[in-house]
């Protein structure tokens, strides 16, 4: 994974509660079997809508959204984290995220940043009256500034630690086979084996 | 100071403990007891195992089903869309490669990734369970801590057999009474999701408790369980209880002889301590309950089936308000319109959620002798080949054919549309399913979440309606209701 300490881009302000992954990236694209190429898949129903704000200059060429709480709820589609990064996002402010989104994000370095309502309001703002106004993401210290607007956000101490580093989860989960094979040998027998496969006889 | 049942079986499981306390601490490593795999979020994990020249750590804790693509009809032929076809023909290769056993269209144990686990008996108290998919929750009716997992996760539990996780906050859910005729699980989670909203369990993991819950079925647990991603929790969880071992005993893989009596010792200390405290209490009275159904476009968007669709000027909260606006314009409905009063175009009986044997027999049961209203077309898909079997064993399968329902096979189907099973724009359907996200069942489609027996009221009156609005009930009709 790529290490993430600052992003600097144009804020799109997304003026929305509860965007569901459904909407981030339709169940059809999720027929894919690769990891990436699926920018024309982001938001893919919104945006036949041309009034949608990433058909809007200077805002399709966005990278940090700006959107309103609850984001990202609904299926664990880690497809909705590669779309969003495909397009160009680098990170994406909401007082509230989804407990598997934002696990997602945190393995695939997109920036979940946990903004204030009321900051994210600010920011709306500023985005809004300036259109093209850059947000800037530092991670180092847990800050975002857009304008005049500078906010503190929440982000849990490992996963900022891992984004700054750019480490690999299994790499480092592995560091602790000993430990797993330990553990494995104290798993008392009644505990189920899918192999060999017992079916129902009837 | 006692445990509460999440943290009993989180306990069981940590390999490591995490460095550190509070919220600078690292998260423990906590040993997975069950992986299920199906088609559409596994590809990439299995290509990230091949590129690092890992192997999938343990096999024999690991099982995988085709579901999410899967036709309903005509499933003796190859898949008509190339790239659903393409992708279940992938996870035949992975599995072959990997050596993981793969449950396949035409298979007798294939179905829904969340039905074909507890019915293998694969599912067992205090387990780790995990799959790439957000209705893993469901497991949790048996008192196991079962989550959904990104692509990401599923790759490093195929590799590791463990995930790293931070420890949730804990919140009951205490529903006491009993449930009026014609009132179901699906109403209960409804109801709870209505309450403490789509991020209301963020963080959390929800444990149902009362007398309500105990009254239940595995099958009901299982429904609510599977909801409560819905209200933002990515677990949810039951305490096991005789109901649990009965459903449990002589299922294929279930323990025997004393190893079943060891299972059990233990499976008796999974409970809530009586001096365990929760960080958040939740009560719902079961006797007030009424059926429920979703206004909106999110599941949190709900109301008694008696209630007329809201105003966004009923909500205080300027984003509630603005949502609300959005969802009736989408959904092509105005405030105040009685909910009876609308009308439907399909009727789906399936999905992760209601998809179980006792939810179509509690459909069957309002159905049967009635006629279903010429204007509505029902699709009901069984969540497994087995529950098809066991359907067509008792009758039922001709019960929904002679009423003029669609008898299909088993799937995911019409709840994500990723099979042809799917809504035309504008179309109104009364769902059993768990998401009425906009587009979620195709593209324009418009979805009212409902009961199993709500759905089968409505695909008889056309309209939105329960059980006790049908007239002339034949003799017998409600016993079989599964509350």
């Amino acid at each position: 994974m790529e290490a993430f300490t600052t992003h600097t881009g144009i804020g799109v302000p997304l003026r929305q509660s509860n965007v569901d992954t459904d909407q981030i990236i339709p169940a059809v694209y999720l027929k894919r079997i690769t990891r990436t190429g699926f920018e024309d898949a982001l938001f893919a129903a919104w945006r036949k809508d041309e009034s949608f704000i990433l058909n809007q200059a200077p805002f399709n060429a966005g990278s940090v959204l700006v959107a309103g709480p609850d984001f990202g709820t609904g299926s664990s589609r880690e497809h909705a984290v590669w779309a969003l990064k495909d397009y160009g996002f680098k990170a994406v402010l909401s007082s509230r995220f989804a407990d598997i989104f934002r696990g997602n994000s945190g393995k695939q370095g997109l920036l979940a940043a946990q903004v204030a309502q009321d900051d994210i309001e600010l920011i709306w703002k500023v985005l809004e009256n300036a259109p093209g106004t850059e947000v800037k993401v530092d991670l180092v210290s847990k800050t975002v500034e857009c304008g005049n607007v500078v906010a503190p956000f929440d982000i849990d101490d490992y996963t900022r630690w891992r984004l700054l580093e750019g480490l690999d989860d299994i790499g480092l989960t592995l560091q602790y086979e000993e430990d797993i094979t330990a553990y494995e040998a104290t798993r008392p027998s009644f505990k189920p084996k899918t192999l060999p496969a017992k079916v129902d006889a009837r | 100071m006692g445990k509460t049942l999440a943290e009993k079986v989180w306990d069981a499981h940590v390999v490591r403990k995490g460095e550190g306390e509070g919220a600078n601490a690292q998260p423990d490593l906590l040993f997975i007891d069950l992986h299920l795999v199906h088609e559409v979020t596994s590809p990439q994990a299995f290509e990230g195992l091949r590129l690092a020249g890992r192997p999938l750590r343990r096999v024999d804790l690991t099982i995988a089903t085709e579901d999410h693509n899967t036709p309903t009809l005509d499933i003796d032929k190859p898949i008509a869309d190339l790239t659903s076809r393409t992708q279940i023909e992938t996870l035949r290769a992975n599995c072959k490669e990997f050596g993981v056993r793969l449950h396949s269209l035409g298979d007798k144990e294939q179905g829904i990734v969340h039905v074909v686990g507890p019915q293998l008996g694969l599912t067992q108290p205090g387990m780790t369970v995990v799959c790439g998919d957000s209705h893993t929750s469901t497991h949790g009716a048996f008192g196991a801590l079962a989550m959904g997992i990104g692509t990401s996760e599923v790759e490093h539990v195929m590799a590791t057999q463990t995930l790293s996780l931070k420890p949730f906050k804990t919140m009951a859910i205490n529903v006491e009474g009993t449930l009026r005729p014609g009132v179901t699980a699906k109403d209960i989670i409804l109801a709870v999701i209505a309450k403490i909203g789509t991020g209301g369990g963020q963080g959390y993991v929800l444990e149902y408790r009362g007398s309500a819950i105990r009254a239940l079925s595995m099958d009901a647990r299982m429904t609510i369980c599977n909801m409560s991603i819905e209200a933002g929790a990515r677990a949810g969880m039951v305490a096991p209880d005789q109901i649990t071992y009965d459903y449990m005993e002589g299922r294929p893989h279930a323990p025997e002889g004393a190893d079943w009596d060891a299972a059990v010792e233990y499976w008796n200390t999974l409970h809530t301590d009586a001096d365990a405290t929760f960080d958040v209490e939740v009560d719902l009275d079961a006797d007030a309950l009424e059926p429920f159904v979703t206004w909106g476009t999110n599941p949190g968007q709900g109301v008694s089936l008696s209630a007329k669709v809201p105003s966004p000027e009923d909500f205080g909260d300027e984003n509630a308000k603005a949502a609300a606006e959005r969802a009736l314009q989408y959904m092509g409905l105005e405030a105040g319109t009685p909910m009876k009063d609308i009308r439907v175009d399909t009727v789906f009986l399936g999905s992760c959620t209601n998809s179980r044997i006792e939810d179509l027999r509690a459909a069957a049961d309002i159905i049967r002798g009635r006629a279903k209203d010429p204007n509505v077309r029902m699709l009901v898909v069984p969540g497994s080949a087995r529950v098809r079997l066991e359907a067509e064993a008792e009758g039922l399968d001709k019960v929904f054919k002679e009423f003029g329902a669609e008898w299909r096979f088993a799937g995911c189907s019409m709840c994500l549309g990723m099979n042809p099973d799917q809504l035309e724009p504008g179309e109104r359907c009364a769902s059993t399913s768990n998401r009425n996200f906009e587009g979620r069942q195709g593209k324009g489609g418009r979805t009212h979440l409902v009961s199993p027996v709500v759905a089968a009221a409505t695909a008889v009156r056309g309209t939105l309606s329960s059980p006790s609005d049908l007239e002339s009930a034949p003799a017998g009709t409600l016993t079989g209701i599964a509350v």
